[in-house]
């Protein structure tokens, strides 16, 4: 692993290629440590039955690949024409109007011109024109055309895996060409010839076996909550028992098993708990399950169909244990294929209700689809009923700003939702700049299965833009806190922010309401979940 | 190949279809070929390419609904949603995409990075950038009303609209000197728009580096072709004067099936017509076709409703799957160890005594 340059290093951006470039197509790809990550492990792929598996490392001159690789793109990139409109829409429609050019946050933080979303379409572009447009075949390069080569494979890979499918290119393309598709779809035909990063494939094979990205096995997985309980129990006297594949509860959760299993996220996973606990009186019935132990779904930065496969075990899980309906977790991705392919994939769920919330009884009109609420909407909800007892001011010594998760903005246009939590227990709350939050969000720099260690220069690139706006509230309103819905932004801002912002931490929003949530007879808190003394307790010994 | 290279081909292969009918009319006299049979031919090509185009993208699938979401989704009664960048039906979609395709509402969010360093430390601005949008807006427009203008040349009588179109456009610069001064007919405004529409969009090609870098050939054919077919315009109208009345007998008579082909044109007007036949026949092979891929676009005329209204995959297929019995197979022991419940209990407890 390289070291990651110093943050002034970084800095040092050109975004303007220079004068006489002799132009893209002739500039051989260098494929860069710090940038990439790691190939697939063979076991990885092996596990999942994906094609050709084997050692190999990006930066080796010889990939392995099979003899009939041109074949096998080519075909693929075929097939996927005639299944998928976006790719051929968006293979042929873009008038390069520079648009989105200086959108991408990995545009902004690195200037590599081929970063320009623009440009890493007319990688896949190209190809295109050469073997499926007449122009192309014809007049080759004086077409925008060329041969997919070797090295234009090589290119392909390099980019694709420096995108975070985060679509805020698609915000501003006047036909709403989305990179994110020619990524996910370029990623499918690299992940013919068994070319995944291993950071993804590892997760999916992981997911495949266990049920969660982390391989965290059943026992193990409950032994990490009841370890959870126990620093619950510590903190406010009060010991909130769990329930795991039980039969018959009313209501399935889901969440990222990043929140099981490293700080912050931790400290959401325990706000879930307590919430849970708080509500268990006024009647929610709900359940853990370790084999549905995954909302997230790094089979959807592989492939369409791994996606399906992975997704497919929430409902089946469902089924099995019976419940009504199913609770998904804060994240980011998991809400994209939740929101926009679950019940496509593998829907209809005809076995589940449409959700009801058992203690205010509101019906979750935009839910009876797929049948799965947002943790933030639920609880949302019991907040507008006065449901929960809070108490804010436990959350005094944060200021807070919040970061919308690409996938929940762009692919949802979950707003308003997540900052009336917010609002309902912090009382210091600061919007970052219009530009940079909403549906202009700008990603953590880390997602679509990029938040590896190896390629740490290019996550604290793409974090730039994010983290750029976060010191601008830090230095005018003094936030210290970065509130976010995505489990991958929890694993990865805390990074980003060391980085370019020190000063400010990072939070999911359940741990925030756990702080301000009142229990009846629990014990005087004088922490909050991290154990780090609440306003006015700063000299209380903690008992 | 770069920006040159690029310009070069481009503004070279536009001379060639500017020399085509100057030689073939001028020299050669090929009027009925240039006058009739090429334009049929660029028409039919333009209207069956479109076609072709459009059905051939409709083949395609649209697996999954993906639309962009840009605003508030519907969700609670007590959240405002915003309907029209997060539509949640057909309605609110009818509506994006009118302001999408009239308005370029999408263009109209574009902002210019600003990025600096200040002491090493990068600082990061978004400005306020709306003259791609200016220039898009007023290059289409210009473009529509000048192609409806037209429309005095193909029809007997001239609608009003076509009338009152010309008044309007003619208006705002009659009497603008200097023009007027030299005896040339009112300017038309669109005219000028056009032109200076179309200069900056290709300037900006040129000048930002970040455009040079993406631009290809085919970005700036288009753009010479369209400044060459206003040039050649502009040129009949106020310089070399054509007999109107003769242009008109061939254009009512190509658009009503028994073409004619007048004497006494300027070949002026062969090679403008020539341009245009290139660029409607060029049309439904290049970029241009954005025209009629917006409508189609997945990431704009979707509603975001897919969490309450059922989206079916037509080529959606079975996958393998790792069940719930496979998982508790292997790892059925350790679960009873910790409690947790199983389906089946472990299979047999006698030998699990003997090895204890």
């Amino acid at each position: 692993m390289v070291d990651t340059p110093k943050p002034a290093e970084t800095a040092k951006i050109d975004h303007y290629p220079s004068l006489f470039e002799k132009g893209w197509m002739n500039q051989k790809v260098e494929i860069r440590p710090g940038i990439y990550c790691y190939g697939s492990k063979p076991k990885n792929l092996e596990y999942v039955g994906m094609p050709y598996p084997k050692e190999w490392n990006p930066s080796d001159e010889d990939w392995q690949l099979p003899e009939n690789w041109k074949e096998i793109i080519e075909e693929g990139f075929k097939d996927r024409l005639d299944k998928f409109r976006s790719l051929k829409l968006f293979m042929d429609i873009c008038v390069r109007c520079g648009a989105c050019a200086d959108k991408c946050h990995f545009f902004i933080g690195s200037g590599d011109p081929k970063n320009m979303p623009v440009m890493r379409a007319e990688l896949l572009r190209s190809v295109y024109r050469k073997n499926h447009t007449i122009g192309g075949k014809i007049l080759g390069p004086f077409a925008g055309a060329r041969e997919l080569t070797e090295d234009v494979l090589k290119e392909w890979w390099y980019y694709l895996y420096q995108c975070t499918e985060c679509r805020r290119c698609s915000l501003f393309c006047p036909y709403g060409i989305d990179t994110a598709e020619v990524t996910i779809i370029g990623r499918e035909l690299t992940n013919l010839l068994g070319l995944n990063p291993d950071w993804i494939a590892a997760p999916v094979a992981n997911c495949y076996r266990t049920g969660n990205h982390l391989g965290i096995q059943p026992h193990a997985f409950k032994d990490m909550l009841e370890f959870f309980t126990d620093e619950i129990e510590d903190l406010t006297g009060i010991r909130m028992e769990q329930d795991f594949n039980r039969k018959g509860a009313e209501v399935l959760f889901v969440t990222p098993s990043g929140d099981v299993f490293a700080d912050p996220g931790t400290f959401t996973c325990m706000g879930y708990m307590m919430l849970f606990h708080y509500l268990k009186e006024q009647g929610l019935d709900i359940t853990w399950s370790t084999y549905a132990s995954e909302g997230g779904n790094f089979g959807y930065f592989t492939s369409h169909e791994m996606a399906k496969r992975l997704n497919a075990k929430m409902y089946a899980e469902a089924k099995r244990l019976g419940v009504k309906w199913i609770l998904g977790g804060e994240c980011g991705h998991m809400w994209r294929v939740v929101n926009q392919y679950m019940e496509t994939f593998n829907g209809p769920p005809d076995f589940l209700e449409e959700p009801v919330s058992p203690i205010t009884g509101t019906k979750f009109e935009n839910a009876t689809a797929t049948k799965m609420v947002h943790i933030i909407e639920f609880t949302a909800d019991l907040m507008k009923h006065n449901k929960l007892k809070l108490d804010p001011s436990r959350n005094d010594h944060l200021k807070v700003t919040f970061h919308d998760s690409c996938n929940t903005a762009r692919g949802m246009g979950f707003l308003e939702e997540p900052r009336y939590v917010i609002k309902n227990v912090c009382n210091n709350f600061y919007e970052m700049p219009p530009e940079t939050i909403r549906e202009q969000t700008f990603c953590c720099g880390s997602g679509s299965g990029l938040n590896a260690g190896e390629n740490m220069e290019l996550r604290m690139r793409g974090g730039l833009p994010r983290a750029n706006a976060v010191k601008y509230v830090h230095e005018k309103h003094d936030v210290n806190m970065l509130a976010c819905i995505c489990a991958i932004d929890r694993a990865v801002l805390p990074n980003a922010m060391e980085y370019w912002v020190p000063g400010v931490d990072v939070t999911g929003i359940h741990e925030m309401v756990a702080n301000a949530l009142v229990f009846d007879g629990e014990k005087k808190r004088t922490t909050d979940l991290r154990a780090e003394p609440l306003p006015g307790m700063e000299d209380e010994e903690d008992v | 190949m770069n920006f040159v290279l690029s310009i070069l081909f481009s503004s070279f292969a536009v001379i060639v279809v500017v020399l085509i009918p100057w030689i073939g009319v001028g020299a050669l006299d090929l009027r009925i070929l240039f006058g009739i049979i090429i334009p049929y031919a660029a028409m039919a090509t333009f209207i069956v390419g479109i076609v072709v185009r459009v059905i051939d993208w409709s083949r395609s699938p649209v697996p999954f609904r993906i639309p962009t979401t840009a605003g508030q989704e519907w969700s609670f009664p007590w959240i405002k949603s915003n309907p029209i960048d997060n539509p949640k039906g057909t309605g609110g979609v009818v509506i994006r995409m009118i302001f999408e395709v009239l308005t370029f509402r999408s263009l109209f969010r574009n902002t210019r990075l600003e990025y600096r360093r200040i002491d090493g430390v990068p600082k990061i601005d978004y400005e306020w950038e709306k003259w791609l949008w200016v220039a898009a807006l007023l290059f289409h427009y210009s473009f529509l009303v000048i192609v409806l203008r037209h429309f005095r040349f193909f029809t007997e009588p001239v609608p009003g609209f076509v009338t009152l179109l010309q008044n309007l456009d003619g208006f705002m610069q009659m009497g603008a000197a200097p023009f007027n001064g030299f005896g040339l007919p009112g300017v038309y405004l669109t005219d000028m728009l056009l032109m200076a529409a179309v200069t900056w969009l290709l300037l900006r090609r040129i000048l930002y580096s970040q455009m040079r870098y993406v631009s290809l050939p085919a970005d700036y054919f288009p753009l010479f072709l369209i400044i060459a077919l206003g040039f050649s315009g502009m040129l009949m109208r106020y310089l070399f004067r054509v007999d109107v009345t003769s242009v008109k007998e061939l254009a009512i008579g190509l658009f009503k099936f028994s073409p004619v082909s007048p004497e006494g044109i300027g070949v002026i007007f062969y090679i403008h017509l020539f341009i245009l036949c290139v660029l409607i026949a060029y049309f439904p092979f290049s970029k241009l076709m954005h025209l009629a891929g917006i409508f189609l676009s997945p990431t704009r005329n979707l509603a975001n409703n897919s969490r309450f209204v059922r989206h079916v995959n037509p080529w959606n297929y079975p996958v393998q799957t790792h069940t719930y019995d496979e998982y508790e197979d292997e790892f059925r022991d350790k679960m009873i160890e910790a409690g947790l419940p199983v389906e089946k209990q472990a299979e047999s407890t006698a030998d699990t005594e003997e090895k204890e």
